[in-house]
């Protein structure tokens, strides 16, 4: 009976591990958090891990919104190096328009605009890209000036203010003792997990991982792989309102970090990065992760000379790690 | 009938560099009319020649990006902006005004590049980790060790022979950056069109699989071509401190992607296995000329970003184009 039990567990943690790459990034998750809490003093008073967890998720929160969208373009085989000035645009109009909660009705306007513009800037990256057959790191990086370019013309210095009454329920609200920062993210993955169970996600791991064969196959290949990008877009456009409710103003340069993090993250959460293999949960993860990291970082009160160091060179080891294993199993065969 | 249409079609087709060329002919022309553009031939050759050494650095950071991508696999090195940084730094802080130290820090640098490029390699090669993510953590780590080392203070003085030859004029209105460019140029056509490792390069590029069933040792190439782009992006720098004259920890970023796109107009292949640095040259003279332009038309930045960006757009969309699925 326990030998059972043990190759179900085997069993489970296989499947997690081949099929959805997720073995190494749930250690490396569970590995982090539980380091970060370690060393955080009062760990034991009662409210402090609600406390926690509510202001780091609202914090990770625009970044694991942008990770998700890149994972999705990498899964599709693309790459998404605009991600990051969609965010800083949509954060841009936020800022200037939503100056007051006495204008609901513009205010959801505005908040419609940003995610209308998300999507566009989506779409054209996916027309450049998978349209008319471009290649993504060049395209995705000139339509990142473009739009980076758009949001310093909106706002060429830092401003705005978006009232107290809205950041006080990002920052705040709980349902049941869980943030509402988590609780979105819930809903993105549950929204993913809807249509990778369908058609729609079985066309999207085919076109990653051998556009050519799912050509011949039928696969609408050029539609798919545009609306990865168009999905990208929206995610970004949702990072950009949760982004603007964390910090209330505005600033042209605001997603700038978030592009090169989007990717990091993808790959820490085991999306590989030539396409088809890799879940949208583990893009989360890597969010997490990279969240983790610079946490513990400062939470070590390095010398802050350190810290751009020790977060490249745990980012380089940690990708590097199943190469290692990989590599020393090999040598013994 | 139909084999002479297919026939006259391929003649009208001009290559990507001579594309490129003729943009950046055109773009130059047209800056003439600008309000503060040129006058007379005088002032036209000199804004040129200007041009053409402030493209030149983009171009030799491009040098080492060329063979990455050539070679194939998603290859790519984003570490070669940073690396630019530790070149000028270690160059800008060592030699200190010494002429004498010149070549014993210009062999620190070259070594100091290789050194990085051989970590991408190996990483790359025998951690199965991909380029693109490998050599944008190795330009975190590098950037980490930069800022540690200097804490952000650092002192220090280009030699007076390196102002000599890179900054002044060699010959009477020549910049003597152009030639040390001509020669990088001349160098990269012989490695790339001449030698054994040009012919398995491309090879490697093609198709990994049957370059090593035909004889290449791929993994060595690879890594020695990671190791090149490594020394050739610190050498970079070691010039454009020559140029600039004052190094910074955040130098070389500003030609990271400049130097990426400039391969990427010059024709080369970003999936491998088909370029020319000739190519690169001329693609990093195109956007040396946009940004100059853009920069003489005193535009906002923000509306010059936003130009900048269309016209690489504009400029990809005409031949940048990869194979249709239907093909």
């Amino acid at each position: 009976m326990p030998e059972r039990n043990k190759s179900k567990i085997t069993q489970w943690w296989r499947k997690l591990n081949v099929r959805h790459s997720l073995g190494l990034p749930l250690i490396l998750l569970v590995l982090t958090t539980v380091l970060y809490f370690i060393l955080q003093p009062n760990i034991t008073r009662s409210g402090t891990v609600s406390r926690l967890l509510t202001s780091n998720f609202r914090t990770w929160l625009p970044v694991i919104l942008v990770t998700i969208g890149q994972a999705i373009v990498i899964l599709g085989g693309g790459l998404d190096l605009s991600n990051g000035s969609i965010v800083s645009v949509g954060n841009v109009i936020l800022a200037l328009t939503v100056t007051t909660p006495d204008e609901p009705g513009k205010n959801i306007l505005m908040v419609v605009v940003v995610i209308a513009f998300g999507l566009v800037a989506g779409l054209l990256n996916g027309f450049f890209t998978a349209y008319l057959g471009l290649q993504p790191v060049i395209i995705t990086f000139a339509s990142s000036f473009v739009y980076s370019g758009l949001a310093l013309l909106l706002l060429p210095s830092p401003g705005g203010d978006i009232p107290r009454e809205y950041t006080s329920v990002y920052r705040s609200t709980q349902f049941l003792g869980i943030p509402l920062a988590l609780i979105i993210i819930v809903l993105v993955v549950l929204i993913w997990t809807f249509f990778r169970q369908r058609k729609y996600g079985r066309f999207l791991f085919a076109v990653g991982g051998n556009d050519k064969a799912a050509y011949t196959t039928g696969v609408p290949v050029t539609w798919m792989k545009i609306s990865t990008y168009v999905i990208s877009g929206l995610l970004a456009s949702l990072a950009a309102i949760s982004y603007s409710l964390l910090t209330g103003s505005g600033l042209s340069s605001s997603g700038d970090d978030m592009t090169l993090a989007s990717i990091t993250g993808s790959v820490l959460g085991g999306i590989s990065m030539s396409g088809g293999a890799g879940s949208v949960i583990g893009a989360v993860f890597g969010g997490v992760i990279l969240g983790n990291i610079r946490n513990i970082i400062s939470t070590l009160k390095l010398d802050s000379w350190w810290r751009t160091l020790v977060n490249a060179l745990l980012i380089v080891l940690v990708l590097a790690g199943p190469g290692f294993i990989n590599l020393i199993r090999g040598k013994k065969k | 009938m139909n084999d002479n249409n297919i026939q006259t079609k391929k003649k009208f087709r001009i290559s990507p560099p001579a594309t490129a060329l003729l943009i950046a002919l055109v773009l130059f022309l047209l800056s003439g009319f600008l309000p503060n553009g040129f006058n007379d031939w005088a002032s036209a050759i000199r804004q040129g020649m200007n041009i053409l050494r402030l493209a030149s650095f983009i171009a030799i950071i491009g040098a080492g990006q060329t063979l990455v991508i050539i070679s194939g696999s998603e290859g790519i090195d984003l570490s070669a902006g940073s690396l630019v940084s530790v070149g000028a730094l270690l160059t800008y802080i060592l030699i200190n005004g010494n002429n004498d130290l010149i070549l014993p820090v210009l062999l620190l640098v070259i070594v100091t590049g290789g050194l990085v490029g051989l970590l991408n390699g190996l990483g790359i090669m025998y951690l199965k980790i991909s380029p693109f993510v490998m050599t944008l953590g190795m330009a975190g780590v590098v950037q980490g060790a930069v800022i540690l080392v200097t804490k952000g203070y650092y002192d220090g003085k280009v030699a007076d022979i390196m102002t000599q030859i890179i900054a002044r004029d060699l010959l009477p209105g020549i910049p003597g950056m152009i030639f040390v460019w001509i020669i990088i140029g001349v160098l990269m056509t012989l490695l790339l069109e001449r030698t054994k490792y040009g012919k398995q390069l491309f090879a490697i590029g093609v198709n990994r699989m049957t370059a090593r069933l035909s004889g290449v040792r791929v993994t060595r190439m690879v890594v020695l071509t990671y190791v090149i782009a490594g020394a050739m992006a610190a050498f970079a720098g070691f010039l454009l401190v020559g140029y600039t004259q004052n190094a910074g920890p955040n130098l070389g970023n500003q030609y990271l992607f400049p130097s990426i796109i400039a391969v990427a107009i010059g024709g080369t292949q970003m999936s491998g296995g088909k370029g020319s640095y000739f190519g690169t040259i001329a693609g990093a003279i195109v956007i040396q000329l946009i940004t100059s332009l853009l920069t003489t038309m005193q535009l906002p930045q923000a509306l010059q970003q936003i130009i900048f960006g269309s016209m690489l757009l504009g400029i990809l969309v005409v031949y940048g184009r990869d194979k249709s699925l239907r093909d």
